[in-house]
């Protein structure tokens, strides 16, 4: 298990593997919206935490094919269905391995963003928090969605179509979260729904994706 | 170590293969030979447990095959060492030294997998095999892009397997330098559902006369 996150992470890093993509994205709509939007701090301050919670998810949308095409095309998941690793162990280290490079990176760098957007200081620390709590989530039903799309050549729309409604809940209340907090009001109660939306998924989604995977492989 | 009772195996929902029978004792190399298309990679498969039987039964446990198709697994970026010592650790092993050595990759240990040849990639793919300890080696085609030199270096390797108690699979065109029993598949070709073959969920859908049902 800590061999497939180590050679994962090692695979991201490497050229040509794809991190700092969601980041660059996530950069680029955090500068470019308060360029469209205009430069009155209010109506910036007002759509900020909506802007950030949606910025977050399309950048982890933009890397989630990768979570399994590249190791259907070149073997290693069939290699890895007989092998000792249980595919529901595999399933979550590389949702893990995915959210380390994408979700984690993204709640780091979202205060410096934030400030570009006005979002009162009140909220800084609740937007780490949400990001941090929320996108797990994002990465496991990512990783379900990719098992379930894996072997559809450019099956990137497929996947962006099944997983964005699944993201809905994590996006309102992740938002919520940030509003909230921006404002001085209690968080409590969205911030239990989204670390429920992530346990919940981190619990019941990698056997669903584990199942999706054989499915795909199978060719009979 | 692997016995297959009367199995029938379909790729694509067309059952290609019945009434396949044969058992492999430890020490002993089984090669499948048939024309393109009987069904040796769907066989393979199946017995490796990546698709389920139509029918029939595989005894083994699946705790010990180790499968090498076609693609390798081998990740571009990673070294050579990397990618053994990757699947050695999944296995639950750590000294890739002997797979190395028997696979003559010792020059290229350090080179990013990205820079092998396609036969070098081969080699390295069934380096692999030798990293997961496990004693059933199922082979689909193994000896694709290798040179003269490197199938007999792979003959030993397997044969070297075999003599340490382990047993091999494998469907191959040419001959390995082993000793090994052949299993031609053609008597084994499914028959069609009208003449006692197995029917499938398809069957039922387009009725028997599939030639005349779109014309």
């Amino acid at each position: 298990m800590i061999a497939l996150l180590i050679r994962d992470l090692k695979l991201a890093f490497r050229s040509g593997g794809g991190f700092g993509l969601g980041l660059a994205f996530f950069l680029l709509v955090a500068v470019l919206v308060p360029l469209g939007v205009g430069p009155q701090g209010g109506t910036l301050a007002r759509i900020a935490p909506g802007i950030l919670w949606i910025g977050a998810l399309l950048a982890c949308l933009l890397s989630l094919d990768r979570i399994f095409a590249l190791d259907f095309e070149d073997g290693t998941l069939e290699i890895l269905i007989p092998s000792p690793l249980p595919l529901e162990g595999a399933v979550a280290v590389k949702a893990l391995a995915h959210w380390l490079t994408t979700g984690l990176p993204l709640a780091v760098a979202a205060p410096v963003l934030a400030v570009l957007l006005h979002l009162p200081a009140s909220g800084l620390p609740w937007l780490v928090a949400s990001l941090a709590i929320g996108t797990p989530a994002l990465s496991m039903i990512g990783a379900f969605g990719a098992a379930l799309t894996v072997g559809v050549k450019r099956g990137g729309l497929l996947l962006s179509l099944l997983v964005l409604p699944l993201y809905v809940p994590s996006l309102i209340f992740g938002a919520e979260v940030v509003r909230r907090g921006a404002e001085g009001m209690a968080v409590g109660t969205p911030l239990a729904f989204l670390a429920a939306i992530t346990l919940g998924s981190a619990a019941s989604l990698p056997f669903a994706a584990a199942a999706a995977l054989r499915m795909s492989l199978r060719q009979g | 170590m692997l016995r297959v009772i009367d199995l029938a195996c379909a790729r694509g929902g067309v059952p290609v293969l019945e009434s396949v029978a044969f058992t492999l004792a430890p020490g002993e190399a089984l090669v499948l030979r048939g024309p393109n298309g009987i069904g040796k990679t769907t066989l393979l498969r199946t017995v490796a447990g990546l698709q389920v039987p139509l029918a029939g039964r595989i005894e083994a446990k699946p705790d010990r095959i180790a499968y090498a198709a076609h693609a390798d697994g081998i990740k571009a970026t990673l070294s050579v060492a990397e990618n053994l010592g990757f699947w050695a650790a999944v296995h639950g092993q750590s000294d890739i030294g002997p797979a190395v050595a028997a696979m003559n990759l010792s020059a290229l240990v350090n080179r990013p997998a990205a820079n092998l040849s396609a036969g070098q990639k081969r080699r390295l793919g069934l380096a692999r095999l030798m990293v997961t300890g496990r004693p059933v080696w199922v082979l689909d085609e193994p000896t694709v892009s290798l040179d003269l030199a490197s199938v007999a270096l792979f003959g030993r390797a397997v044969a070297a397997h075999l003599a340490g108690g382990g047993s091999a699979l494998i469907a191959t065109h040419i001959d390995l330098g082993i000793e090994a029993r052949v299993l031609d598949l053609t008597p084994f070709r499914a028959r069609p559902p009208g003449q006692g073959g197995i029917a499938t969920a398809f069957d039922g859908g387009f009725g028997d006369d599939a030639a005349g049902a779109f014309l």
